[in-house]
């Protein structure tokens, strides 16, 4: 067999293999993408398909002169903010335990904060809700303030979303960058202490600049997740207090609504804020995507 | 290095505070879940007393025509959209990892594209395609969809892992005469099946955490899964908290996941940080 008739062959033999699960992402993403952005150029009730009608992206004009638009998206992006600044803080401190630990005590820390990460978002969000909310919660009782209606106000509704979604991602995070701090050469540590760098400068010298591609990427994912969130504001508030969501708002119109041409939009506008987040961080912060392997 | 007292006590205590982390949530459920209809609103931690009312509520009561059939629909829903992702992905990333073919980066990067999609911009699209060709509410109807969620990151998982499995050994297959595909099958099948296995896992878990899909494409319990159909949960009388029977049911599609934890968490680990960064 030639050179050329082998390559043939083994290209032949990769999108045999290939071509089941590349027809089925396509299916199931790209063309619900392109149905979305044809719809969303309509006026289009699902209830009333008569009179469905072409109006020149005027969904759109709708959606960013509309004030309640800008607050989603604030709110959003507030929620995005509050749990990856939070959650990269704690994820890293939960993988310096996880990497420093005496032997005895590191599986167990493993094996310990692998449960958030398994449990059901919305499992999750339940039990937040029901220790804030007012007729079942213990945390008023314990804060001295049982009165306090913490799902009241928009505020303290945003405090407990933002608790659910830090207590359940935060152990993904960590993990990621432990793997990022396990590839640092330890002979590299030990010369720093060698030649009696302290605490901070082995982190803010050696550690830091080190794990620059596995915090990026641990960053990337978790942003993208975060600014979708919508199981824990639909579990605690149902939108209330102004707490809706991008993703809150896109299934209020299309599902509750049957809004399908507004909704439509609003799901290619929130698409197309994911798309600019992974535009900055990979132009912006230079993430090498072909580093990324996992979730 | 020798360990001296005061560390360990120390490591113990951090280990402590990182337990209490993460049971609390759960233990507060499992108390939730075992206060009786007087006590769901006490406003404490624990129970006054323990009780089992919640767990009969869904498995023989009231809430068990709501709660039985989600569980059923979970459970077989997610088995088969992780066998059907765990297959195709498995001939993907072997092709990824071992072939060189024109096009192998654009599969990896469409994947990673496709786990980084907001399921509500499919959901709306996917809501009208089904209620027309009558896929709504069916289990067919959610199997699809959950592949965008299994698939990709089953390539990639999958991918990092075949590349750890030594070339060597299927070029020696092949040298003795083995096709391709049968190098394939007779050596890397077995060298790949833990990979294969934490892959499952893990894929299982994102489908069994959906909420979106779940709540958009269902409307009976036809195909309802369970996270979906624990916000139609209502209490005994209009004006109770269906808290409890809540918190029954949530313990009861954690436990399976506890378990699945406690006894592959070092296959979990490698599987969700396999090369996440390389070198």
């Amino acid at each position: 067999m030639s050179a050329t008739d082998r390559a043939k062959s083994e290209a032949k033999l990769g999108w045999m293999l290939s071509a089941p699960a590349v027809i089925i992402l396509l299916a199931v993403t790209a063309y619900p993408i392109v149905q979305a952005i044809y719809f969303s150029l309509f006026n289009y009730r699902m209830t009333d398909p008569d009179n469905r009608s072409f109006n020149w992206g005027h969904n759109y004009i709708v959606i960013l002169s509309d004030p309640q638009w800008w607050q989603t998206l604030g709110v959003t992006v507030l929620i995005t903010v509050i749990t990856v600044a939070v959650e990269l803080v704690l994820g890293f401190a939960l993988a310096l335990v996880m990497i420093n630990a005496i032997r005895s005590v590191r599986p167990w820390v493993r094996t310990v904060i692998l449960i958030p990460y398994g449990i059901i978002t919305v499992v999750s969000a339940f039990a937040w809700k029901y220790a804030f909310d007012l007729p079942t919660g213990f945390v008023g009782t314990w804060t001295g303030n049982s009165d306090f209606d913490w799902f009241g106000h928009f505020g303290s509704s945003i405090v407990v979303i933002c608790l659910a979604e830090i207590w359940k991602t935060t152990p993904f995070i960590s993990l990621l960058l432990l793997s990022g701090l396990a590839q640092i050469p330890g002979d590299m540590l030990e010369a720093a202490t060698v030649d009696g760098a302290s605490w901070w400068q082995r982190m803010t010298k050696v550690i830091l600049p080190n794990m620059k591609a596995a915090i990026l990427v641990a960053l990337l994912f978790r942003t993208l997740d975060a600014f979708r969130v919508f199981d824990s504001v639909f579990v605690m508030t149902s939108g209330a207090q102004d707490t809706a969501t991008v993703s809150f708002l896109a299934y209020d119109q299309s599902i509750s609504q049957l809004q399908v041409g507004m909704g439509s939009a609003l799901s290619v506008m929130l698409f197309l804020c994911v798309a600019i987040i992974c535009f900055i961080f990979i132009k912006g912060f230079k993430v090498d995507l072909g580093q990324v392997r996992g979730d | 290095m020798k360990a001296n007292p005061k560390k360990t006590i120390l490591w113990v205590i951090v280990g402590l505070l990182i337990a209490v982390y993460a049971l609390f949530p759960i233990v507060w459920i499992v108390s939730l879940s075992m206060k009786s209809a007087s006590d769901i609103a006490n406003r404490h931690f624990w129970p006054t007393n323990i009780s089992w009312e919640n767990y009969q509520l869904i498995f023989t009561g009231d809430a068990h025509d709501l709660f039985i059939p989600a569980l059923i629909n979970s459970i077989g829903i997610c088995l088969i959209s992780t066998l059907v992702a765990v297959v195709l992905a498995t001939l993907t990333a072997y092709a990824v990892a071992r072939l060189d073919f024109p096009g192998k980066s654009l599969i990896l990067t469409m994947a990673l594209g496709v786990s980084i999609f907001p399921v509500i911009s499919l959901v709306t699209p996917l809501f009208n395609v089904w209620s027309k060709i009558g896929l709504y509410d069916t289990w067919l109807g959610l199997i699809i969809p959950y592949l965008s969620l299994t698939l990709p990151i089953s390539i990639w998982t999958l991918a990092a892992f075949f590349r750890q499995i030594p070339w060597e050994l299927e070029q020696a297959a092949q040298v003795d005469g083995a096709t391709p595909f049968q190098a394939f099958r007779k050596v890397i099948v077995p060298l790949a099946s833990p990979g294969v296995f934490t892959t499952a896992i893990i894929a299982f878990f994102i489908a069994w955490n959906d909420f979106l899909y779940g709540i958009s494409l269902t409307s009976t319990s036809a195909a309802r899964p369970v996270p979906a159909a624990l916000s139609f949960f209502t209490g005994a009388s209009q004006f109770e908290e269906p808290a409890g029977a809540i918190a029954a049911a949530a313990i009861v599609v954690t436990i399976p996941v506890i378990i699945i934890v406690l006894l592959f968490q070092r296959q979990i680990v490698s599987g969700l940080t396999s090369g996440a960064v390389k070198g």
